[in-house]
Parts: C-alpha cells; structure tokens; sequence
C-alpha cells in the first residue's frame, strides 16, 4: 500500500525495518526529522536513541554500537558530516559497518539550508584523512531513498565498511507516495563474529580488538591492500545507474539524485522538441559507473552533466568519458535548484554546436 | 599471605611502557578489579589515544581503541547498544580534560552508566612531552620551555572538582599512586567504580595521580617525589562525588 | 497529464496543509505525485508556500517553475507567483483578504472568499478547506469524497467529529468556484 511520506521519515522508518536499532545524531537542518523520528520510534522496538552533544560525539557513539554488532545509523547535513569525519575515517579503518546520511545543503561553511550537491568530493573521495572509500547511494524519490537504505545496511555488513546516502534538503523535505519494502536479510550475512560482545578463554573465539592503528607501517599497507580489495570488490559488484532514453541520444544529461530528475524533465522536454537527448543516472556515485558511461560515449555526441554544485562529479563523467567527447557541464550551487528551461537550454545549445 | 600473581584481565608484558611508568600500576589495579568482580567475560575496554593506546593488547577482555578523546562517546554507544556489558575508558591528560573535553562532560552529565579511568600525569606523554591541560604552573615542557604560564595558557584543569558539579555522575575520586598505601586505595576507588557499573549506579569516575618520569625528566624515584610534593596540592585526593 | 500547483500564503493558513491534501489526493487517483515545501528562510518571515505535482508519469522535477495552477491564500503571495502560472493557467485567490484584482488577463483567475465561507460554515479554520472545495470545483480533478478521504487520513480517527464542517467548507468552497465563473 502506498503512503505520503517525507523523505527524512521514510529513510528512518526504512532503517528501523532494516533491523537498525540505535541511532545517535546532532539537530541540523535539513535532516531534522530523521533524529526526530528515531527519538519516538527506536524505543517501541527495544532500540535506543540518543541526541549526541556534537556530531563528533555522535559518529563515535555509531562506532561503539557497530562494534558490538548492532545495526545503527546516524544523519546529519553537509556542516555536520564535515565533523563526522574523523569519526569516519576510525569507523573504516576498523572495518565497522554502518549508515550515515547526508541530507546535503548549501556550503562551504554555514552555506545556506537549501538543497545542495556540493558534498560530492567528501563522499566519494573518502572524506576524511586516510586511503579510502564506501559505498555512496544518491537516491533521486523517496520510493528509491526507502529501498536504498534498506540496501545500505546489508551492503555495510557485507563489505564491514560504512555506507553513506547521499540526499539534499528536497530528498529529505519533500512527500511522495511509497510502498515500504519488506525487509529480508539477505542470505550470504552471517553472524558478526568479530562484534566485541564480551570475551572469556574458552568462549570459542580469539578476544576481538575492533581498532585502526597499525603501528609497524608494513603491517599498515597490508592492512590498506586489504580495504582495497574490499572496494575493488564494491566496485565490481556493487555499481548501479538507470539510464532514460539514453539508448539512442545523441546528447546524454549526466545527472544524480533530486538533479537528475529535474534534468529528466528536461530532457522529455528536448524529445518532444525531436533532439535526442538522454539521461544516465548514477544510483551509486561511488563506485561510480564508469564503464555505463564510457559505453555510452560511443554511441552518444556529446555529454552535458548537471550538479546542484560548480562541478564535481563532472571530473568522473570526464574520466569515465575519457577525451573522446565533449562533456559540458551547468550548475547550480549554494542551494538553488537548477531549473527545467535553464537545463533545456543547454542541451539546445549543444544540439546548435553538434 | 595473599599469593601475588597475575591477574587473569591483564596481559604481561607491558612492552609499549616506559620503566618506572605507573601506568602498570594501574593497568593491574583495573585487571583486578575486573577479576574480583568477576566481570571478564562480558567487559567492553575502550583505549584511548596517547600511552595508553595499546591497552587493547593489556587487557584480557574484548576492547575497542577510540580515536583522540572520543572515548566516552565510543563508550556510550557500546554501552546503550549493549547495556549487560561493563564497558569501561582508560584515558590520560590530553585526551580525557583537552581534546574529549566534550565527550567526558556530556557523559558525566548524561550520567552514563560506565567507568572512567583517568589517569593524570601532567605531560603529553606518546607525542613527547608537550604541556597537558593539566601541567601545573611553571612546569616545562616541550611546549611550555619557559614553565607553563597563567598569562600565557591560563591554569590548569581540576577535572575531578569540575565533574562533581554536575548532578549526573554517581561517583567521583581522585586517587594517587606515589606509595603503597596510596595505590591500595586507587585499587579500592577503581573496585568501587566498576561495582557501580554493575550496580547500575551510573557514570563513576577514579582521576589516578600518575607520572611520567621519562617526559618529566626525572629517574622514577624522584617522579613519583615529584607528584606527591607538587601535583597532590594542586590536586587534592579524596572522593568529590558519591551518590 | 502533469498539474504542477504553487500553494502559498501566511504561516498559519494551512497553506502546506493544502498542498499534502491535494497531494494526497492524487495519489488516492493513482497518480503519481509528490510535496516539496519551502523550508527555507522565508519561513521566518511567516510566510509558507509549497509545490505538488500530480501526473500520470513518474514525477520530473519537483520544484514548480512553470505553474499550471498557483493558489494564492493572501495578497503577496498572488502577487509573487501570479507570474509564475503557465498562459492559462489557473489563479485561485482568497478574496476574503485580497481586495487586489489579478494583474495578468491570459490566466483564468477565480476569487473565493476562503474566509467568509469558513465563517458561514461556523469554523474560522475552514478557510482552507473552502479553497480545496474551490480548486476541485474548478478543476474537477478529483470528487469531494476523495478530498475527505484524503483528509480523513490527515486528521486521524481522533478527529473525526471535524469532518462535518470541514466538509460543509469544501461544498460551498465547489460552490463559489462554480458560480464565479
């Protein structure tokens, strides 16, 4: 059955049914109802909720939850994340799983509390110190952002390693209608065995030491050539990207999350005027999908990529792309949403210059 | 006579320690206390970061190492996520009273069910002698060359008289471990602590008096002189809260 | 078919509430649709707008910049987004507290006195309700039965006793759009 449901509330009732039970977060908006949520729901399914003293706070909260095994999840916007970095850098490093979400504003700084995409490097780019990566889902409704969460959990759990949905203040403001997945643990999760839950010789298992610091610097390029395997693995397995009308375009929109649909709209709009434009999606922008858009390119003319930012993921459609076309780019940042028309017009402009 | 062995909760050597350090002291004095409770076997460690940080290869219970200061957060999370575990922190100077300063004073006033071992000795000790929050006046380090200076860096913090104004924590003392005597009642103020914990008694807190001969730059004999003539008047032993 | 409607007005005129309810609505039609309010500095100044889409495909953007409907609850706000309507769009404006005729002739523009028809009805707080009564009355895009449905959803069992008069708002609401025209 479908019900009208805000964004922010969507994800966290999707956590919950995903078995997430601890929540530790820091009011900002425009993320607020999430905490808001979980403060009401956690208790009626035995779980806890916790309003942190800072965000740093609460990213170490996440980290001692997740070392005991617990599914737990903390969200937050783009000034907010910034802090919760080193927390996130600790929590990859010691191989813990987890969900943070980023309901992206305006920057840098203060910035404003509009519906920005300006926190692309920091997700995808492993935003704190340190030589890694996770898996950054960019959903574009409320119907994907609940499924996506959902798949956060079982994705942090496979891989050890923390997952971050990448909304912005329309993702996380706006209602739509969805239909709340039933959740199935997938069948390859077994039991975290290496959960700190309490030890005692002859308990089975070795004492578990959840920790980042490997101090001989052999010992820690292993302990990096290991992460890399995990996320050469994600990359592998784990890209997703819908393409529309891309099939056939002669001018492909590169666009994601609450971007990407505006940019749809835009491109309906150039086939009713019979340009062939199209769309391609990153539903994962990391890992990113590099080889749906190299394909493309050899079919495609030109690429134009659109961001709520003054280029970010433009520099990954421009690797992916490879020099072999053209990739234009238009922006907007600071918490203005690119319009229909003003997207419209770049691709009528491209269409003039083909 | 007491047999004097190795407690079960701790594991020898203590290689990452300087000679003479007190950390051992109090790193036995913890695995005690965990042993006579008999409370091993569901114990959460969180190390800190500074000398400390390897604790997780000392003490014989599952641990997590916390990045800089965050500790009591880790600590809360594991702990709410868990609440039948006895998780405890283990954290000096600058990682407890600087860098977590937030942390330990929202779970002191949250009154979080966990212990707090705060071992105290002036310094920066892992990074190398720098001036802690809570260097006396006039002590040299390598950052305070000239002593440490109210003008310049203001006065140093009194963590355990600042945690008993809040209403939150159940238990608070300041301990020392110059002598005998002194460390028998840091074994018995850190027993109480985790006895709180299981008690559900909330937020307990033993403020250890240690030293750090090897940054202070004196022999272990004359450190241990130095910290009850100079640090013990600045920071008075004695229990500051208990509910 | 896509409606793209702007709803605003004062904080406190239900103007979001409008807008969930029309939303609603259209997905009770099985339609897709989807509700982006204003959340931004605006709403300090007391004032509060929001932008539903309803359509039969999946909804493109979100943000209304082409308005194929703009309801106006109060006189700057019908003033703001008076612009933003499509050539013939459709302006419905509370002309209880706008006196003010609108500026553009290439719009079909329909006053309803959302504020005297609440008070007839007996509840101050009906004002919007009429101007659903009115946009339905207007537009025939969905029944009252649905609108109720919908509101029925919103208020919770618990309030069920205000249904009557909040019905009573949106006929004389469908009424007074009907005979404006």
């Amino acid at each position: 059955m479908r019900q009208m449901m805000k964004g922010n509330e969507a994800i966290a009732e999707a956590a919950v049914q995903a078995g997430c039970r601890y929540f530790f977060g820091y009011p900002i908006t425009p993320q607020n109802e999430i905490p808001e949520y979980m403060s009401a729901r956690l208790p009626e399914v035995g779980g806890a909720f916790l309003q942190a003293e800072s965000e740093v706070s609460a990213i170490n909260m996440v980290f001692g939850a997740a070392s005991t095994g617990a599914r737990v999840m903390t969200s937050s916007s783009s000034p907010g994340i910034s802090l919760k970095q080193e927390g996130i850098s600790y929590i990859v490093g010691a191989e813990l799983p987890c969900v943070i979400v980023n309901m992206v504003r305006g920057g840098p700084g203060l910035g404003s509390i509009q519906p920005a995409q300006s926190d692309y490097y920091q997700a995808t780019r492993g935003g704190g110190h340190g030589d890694y990566r996770m898996i950054v889902y960019a959903p574009a409704s409320i119907q994907e952002a609940v499924e996506l969460t959902q798949k956060a959990f079982d994705s942090a759990d496979r891989y050890r390693n923390p997952v971050m949905i990448l909304g912005d203040g329309c993702i996380g403001q706006m209602m739509e209608p969805v239909s709340m997945p039933e959740y199935k643990k997938p069948d390859d999760l077994g039991e975290k065995t290496w959960a700190a839950t309490g030890y005692h010789p002859g308990c089975g298992r070795e004492r578990n030491i959840i920790n980042s610091l490997y101090i001989e610097p052999d010992r820690c390029e292993q302990h990096n050539l290991d992460l890399q395997a995990k996320y050469d693995a994600m990359k592998e397995r784990e890209v997703m990207a819908k393409e529309e009308m891309a099939e056939d375009a002669d001018i492909i929109v590169v666009a994601y999350g609450t971007t990407a649909r505006i940019a749809l709209t835009a491109v309906r709009k150039a086939r009713e005027q019979g340009i062939k434009a199209g769309l391609i999606r990153p539903i994962t922008v990391w890992p990113f999908p590099e080889k749906e858009i190299a394909a493309a390119a050899q079919r495609c003319k030109a690429f134009l990529t659109v961001e709520m930012s003054l280029g970010q993921m433009v520099d990954d459609v421009r690797l992916a792309v490879n020099g072999c076309r053209p990739v234009e780019f238009f922006g907007r940042t600071g918490g203005m949403i690119p319009g229909v028309s003003e997207i419209y017009d770049r691709i009528l402009k491209i269409k003039e210059g083909l | 006579m007491a047999e004097y062995k190795k407690p079960d909760s701790l594991i020898l050597p203590l290689a990452s320690y300087c000679p003479g350090c007190t950390h051992g002291i109090i790193h036995r004095l913890v695995a005690e206390a965990i042993d006579e409770l008999g409370i091993a076997d569901h114990t959460i460690g969180i190390a800190p970061v500074g000398c400390a940080v390897f604790a997780y290869n000392y003490f014989n219970v599952d641990m997590l190492q916390a990045a800089h200061g965050r500790a009591p957060a880790v600590a809360t999370g594991a702990k709410r996520a868990n609440p039948g575990n006895i998780v405890f922190t283990y954290q000096g100077d600058g990682d407890l009273a600087s860098i977590g300063a937030a942390e330990i004073v929202h779970a002191a006033a949250r009154g979080e069910n966990i212990t707090v071992i705060f071992v105290n000795n002036a310094i920066y000790g892992m990074t190398g002698g720098q001036m802690a929050p809570t260097s006396l006046i006039g002590q040299k380090t390598t950052t305070s060359p000239l002593g440490r200076s109210v003008e310049r860096n203001g006065n140093p913090i009194r963590v355990s008289e600042m945690l008993s104004s809040l209403t939150g924590p159940a238990y608070i003392e300041r301990v020392s471990v110059h002598d005998v005597k002194h460390i028998i009642a840091a074994g018995k103020a850190i027993k109480k602590a985790f006895r709180n914990q299981v008690e559900g008694k909330g937020f307990s807190l033993v403020e250890v008096l240690s030293t750090c001969s090897t940054n202070w730059g004196m022999t272990p004999m004359e450190a241990l002189k130095w910290l009850e003539e100079n640090m013990i008047p600045y920071y008075p032993l004695g229990v500051y809260k208990e509910v | 078919m896509t409606e793209q409607l702007i709803i605003a007005g004062f904080g406190g005129q239900g103007v979001l509430l409008i807008g969930q309810l029309l939303a609603y609505s259209g997905m009770l039609m099985e339609k897709e649709v989807s509700w982006l309010p204003s959340y931004g500095p605006e709403m300090r100044g007391g004032s509060a707008n929001c932008h539903v889409v309803i359509s039969d495909e999946a909804v493109g953007s979100p943000k209304v910049e082409e308005a194929t409907v703009v309801i106006a609850m109060n006189y700057p706000s019908m003033k703001l987004f008076e612009r933003s309507l499509v050539p013939g769009g459709l302006l419905l404006y509370n002309s209880s507290l706008i006196e003010e005729k609108p500026s553009r002739s290439d719009i079909r523009a329909i006053a309803v006195p959302c504020n005297d028809i609440a008070k007839e009805v007996g509840n101050a707080r009906t004002a919007n309700m009429a101007m659903l009564g009115a946009f339905i009355g207007a537009t025939g895009m969905f029944t009252e039965d649905v609108l109720v449905e919908a509101l029925r959803h919103k208020l919770g069992a618990s309030k069920e006793k205000f249904i009557p008069v909040n019905r009573a708002a949106i006929a004389a609401g469908m009424t007074a759009a009907k005979a404006f025209e």
